[in-house]
């Protein structure tokens, strides 16, 4: 078997492994770290499926020669988390970061841990965890010296990759001591660094630890994917959710030099979860053979029950639907009775289309099924959904499957849903066992995916005599992604309404949240910080829009519905799940939105004069317990074209471990809130996606991203404070921004994206 | 059908059909895997290699067409990754995901070929056929202006 280019699989049973890895096992398994979510309902790493391991013995390994080798459990998806998560391991070790070398783990939750890398977590759950393993290795190693030197471990210390004996000027490497560390029991209680003392954390200036491979070509993706004897497939799937083959003819597609078999695969139906579609798959001797065998394919559909679903006829369904009352989800005071007294009403209605994921990579899996096991490569963000999924399919028990996890060319929450590497399970055991690999066109990724939901909003304001606003009412209508694991779901569930809806920190005395019904047509699935995308977008339009109609400065207006610093017990406005995090270490600190958004006025020079034709725009949002705020500068042309050329964001996310990836998160998360406020659409015509690649489904390229963004860190005091994540939160802010930019250059309010359809005319 | 390319610096003879795409020829038939499929389409960058010194999208490129033609791709760019424009890209962390990377860098590598300071409207045109999902694109500018100025800046 050749597997080309793969990512360094985590090590078992190598001998040079001394570190750790050759002591007994028992004696290996660090007790610290059980308090604080050791209690009835858990938070935090340890509330999510199979929690948080804390063992050295199978992160950390030392060889002979010093090469620190540490496991990565976590997708790398463009995070930096292949770097960021053995950074602070290699920094509490004090090891030398030239002597390290990553190892990403396989789909083993039992063995790992949680590993499902979504929600903005890896880092939140993980700094703590990884500090301590890498301290107790240090530790370790300490001892080991100092038991060959005989002298008291107080007097030996690590530094960089050596430790030393500053009264007898002795030193000596680590590997030297890797074998004798390794026989030592592991220290129940372990002595963290000082801060002041930390090499990487919250330095930045560690380089990607696949830079090389990436920029060489060498980095191993999913679809990089090589066995010997590997066949390629691409499958035709039904081009409406829940259909299903009525029958076919592969005469034609059998005739297509390279075409070996044609398998038609059973279809999963509603509500699907994370299973296949089904259709049909051309399985050929390459990629190129497939796709064109496919395109000789005969196939009625039975399209089933959403044939039906248009999106002109459903938006109209979504305004009916929050025009009328729908379940309360939120109430505070009295919004009912305060809008229907105000002396003013100021009301929006506001539409978010659904979007795809589109990552650059799209779905692809390498599986081979034999000898009653299956062993996958996939780019997966769950190897372990992915792992649970192929026994389930397949019928076989998971112990007897094996998830190699490669780089993801992007997720995006796509790749959390394993169905592609199921579709490659079963044509491997369709194919008697030779390794299949399953490509998913551009054309399948968007016909076919895992969508953002279509959310219709209404808002409502009501102003007393004053000018004062005393009531708010919100509602919010879209197909929940709960609807892809019951059937007739037609309202969100917790997850969702704590992305925004019900969790707004606004100091209004009466305030109202309502979900009307919204029945669902396709695969709803996770998009990047999710249903704050809509939420923040018509929340933070809303509230410019108010203080225009008031003549306030939009800036100084959120800073008035934001209110005097405090501190907002996330249950008590209702959202029950606020991030799986514990409400009493994570509340909604509104003196820290206010921080974000001073830091990025500042940053940007809110209030400067503008040259005609351009405007700024400014809007905040609290997501995956990390504040961003962010203004952006819009330029109009004399012919309705709008280019963007800055955006300052800035975020507070607590401590900063890597800062020079969240610079880079905040980057991308910038430019893809472009994507969606800007260009972005998918939408349904007789069940079918209209939009089959970037044409039709345009993302922000080059010339359309915004020339400048400047990221404004805002610090934060001490490590011991509670992390936020980074990897969606810049999203939400972005489009509000635009919006509101626009309004202020062109005096004309967009309320449906994307707005560049909106500008002409 | 067999046909005869210069592949990084090495004569090949390949027998494919002459439809076949050059990005499947590379990725599957050659396994060299670092031109990515992204679109098919020539819509997004990812495949882009160099024909007779030239940017083009492997994807839409049939083997019958390069016939007797001089290939680039990642793997010959430079024998150690040292290429000013892959060192740029280094020593500026551009890459996020990097899937995209490899095709923007070959489109940077082209782009500067022919210009070797290219303005940020030149910028704009030869890189906006390239897209990167993750939003990469002020580190890329930054990098190509970087690469352009002998890694100074």
């Amino acid at each position: 078997m050749t597997y080309h280019r793969p990512l360094r699989p985590a090590i078992r049973n190598v001998s040079r492994r001394n570190f750790l890895a050759g002591a007994g096992a028992g004696s290996l398994v660090l007790s610290v770290g059980l308090p604080v979510w050791a209690q009835e309902k858990k938070f935090a790493g340890a509330g999510m499926p199979n929690g948080l391991r804390e063992d050295v013995k199978i992160f950390v390994a030392i060889a002979d020669d010093g090469t620190v080798t540490i496991t990565c459990h976590r997708s790398e998806m463009g995070q930096g988390i292949r770097t960021s998560l053995p950074m602070v391991v290699a920094d509490e070790l004090e090891a030398d970061w030239a002597k390290v070398k990553v190892a990403q783990a396989p789909g083993d939750e039992a063995r790992f841990g949680n590993q499902d890398t979504d929600g903005s977590r890896s880092m939140r759950h993980h700094f703590m965890t990884l500090r301590r393993m890498g301290a107790a290795a240090r530790a370790m190693l300490i001892q080991a010296a100092a038991t060959s030197w005989g002298v008291p471990a107080q007097q030996v210390e690590a530094v960089n990759h050596e430790l030393v004996h500053r009264a007898s000027n002795r030193k000596i490497g680590y590997g030297a001591v890797a074998k004798a560390a390794a026989a030592l029991p592991v220290p129940g209680n372990v002595k963290l660094k000082d801060p002041a003392q930390f090499r990487y954390i919250g330095k930045g200036q560690i380089g990607l630890i696949d830079g090389m491979d990436i920029t060489t070509g060498r980095a191993g993706f999913g679809i990089d994917t090589r066995l010997d004897g590997m066949l390629y497939a691409v499958v035709a799937r039904p081009p409406v959710y829940g259909g299903k083959v009525a029958s076919f003819d592969a005469a034609e597609a059998m005739k297509v030099k390279g075409v070996l078999k044609v398998v038609q695969l059973d279809t999963t139906p509603p509500p699907s979860e994370f299973g296949p579609l089904g259709g049909v798959a051309v399985v050929a001797s390459n990629t190129w053979a497939a796709i064109k065998g496919r395109e000789a394919l005969k196939i009625t559909w039975d399209n089933g029950a959403n044939a039906a679903y248009s999106s002109d006829s459903y938006k109209a369904a979504l305004e009916a639907s929050v025009r009328k009352p729908g379940k309360v989800v939120r109430n505070q005071g009295d919004a009912e009775a305060a809008l229907a007294s105000a002396a003013k009403r100021i009301e929006a209605e506001y539409y978010v289309p659904h979007l795809a994921q589109a990552p650059m990579e799209p779905p692809a899996a390498v599986v081979r099924v034999r000898d009653g096991a299956c062993e996958a490569w996939a780019c997966t963000q769950s190897p372990q959904a992915a792992r649970i999924r192929l026994a389930k399919f397949l019928g076989i028990p998971a112990e007897k499957v094996t998830v190699h996890v490669t780089m993801l060319g992007g997720g995006f929450g796509r790749k959390s849903k394993p169905d592609y590497v199921v579709e490659a399970g079963l044509l491997s055991k369709a194919m008697d066992g030779a390794p299949v690999k399953v490509t998913w066109t551009r054309e399948d990724d968007l016909r076919n995916g895992f969508l953002h939901t279509v959310t219709m909003q209404r808002l409502e304001a009501g102003l007393d005599a004053s000018g004062k606003l005393v009531a708010w009412r919100h509602r919010s209508a879209f197909p929940s992604i709960a609807s892809l694991f019951a059937p007739n779901v037609k309202v969100p569930f917790a997850i969702e309404l704590g992305m925004g809806l019900v969790n707004l920190p606004f100091d209004i005395p009466n305030i109202r949240a309502e979900t009307p019904e919204a029945e669902s047509h396709a695969r709803i699935g996770w998009y990047r910080s999710v249903a704050n995308i809509q939420h923040a977008f018509a929340i933070q339009s809303f509230v410019t829009e108010i203080a225009q109609a008031l003549g306030k400065d939009p800036k100084d207006y959120l800073l008035e519905l934001i209110g005097p610093a405090r501190k907002i017990n996330p249950t008590s406005v209702g959202d029950v799940w606020n991030h799986g995090e514990d409400p009493a270490v994570y509340q909604i600190d509104t003196g820290r939105l206010r921080g974000v958004i001073e830091a990025v006025a500042k940053g940007a020079n809110w209030g400067r004069s503008m040259a005609k034709g351009h405007g700024l725009g400014i809007a905040a949002h609290y997501s995956f317990v990390s504040y961003i705020a962010v203004v952006a500068e819009v330029q109009a042309d004399d012919k309705g074209g709008i280019s963007i050329p800055r955006i300052d964001i800035a975020i507070d996310c607590g401590p900063q471990i890597n800062p020079e990836r969240i610079r880079a998160q905040m980057e991308g998360g910038v430019i893809m809130g472009v994507s969606n406020a800007m260009l972005s659409e998918l939408t349904f015509k007789d069940g079918r996606v209209v939009q089959s690649n970037y044409d039709g489904y345009e993302v922000a390229r080059m010339d359309s991203a915004p020339r400048e963004v400047h990221v404004h860190l805002v610090p934060a005091s001490d490590y011991t404070l509670p992390l936020g994540g980074v990897g969606e939160p810049g999203v939400p802010p972005v489009g509000p921004a635009l919006a509101n930019a626009i309004a202020a250059a062109t005096g004309k309010r967009i309320r449906q994206l994307p707005m560049r359809r909106r500008l002409a005319g | 059908m067999a046909f005869k390319i210069k592949l990084n610096g090495q004569d090949r003879s390949v027998d494919v059909e002459g439809d076949m795409p050059l990005l499947w020829l590379l990725r599957d038939v050659l396994g060299m895997t670092g031109t990515k499929f992204g679109c098919g389409a020539a819509l997004c960058g990812a495949c882009t290699v160099h024909v007779d010194g030239v940017a083009v999208r492997a994807c839409q490129t049939a083997v019958s067409d390069v016939d007797g033609r001089t290939i680039t791709t990642i793997e010959g760019l430079s024998p150690d990754g040292k290429h000013p424009v892959q060192v740029a890209w280094r020593d500026l962390n551009v890459a996020q995901c990097g899937y995209c990377q490899v095709g923007q860098i070959m489109s940077a590598a082209a782009l500067l070929a022919q210009n070797a300071k290219p303005s940020d409207a030149d910028i704009d045109a030869a890189m906006s056929g390239n897209i990167c999902r993750c939003g990469t694109y002020p580190r890329i500018r930054a990098a190509i202006h970087r690469a352009a100025a002998g890694g100074r800046r």
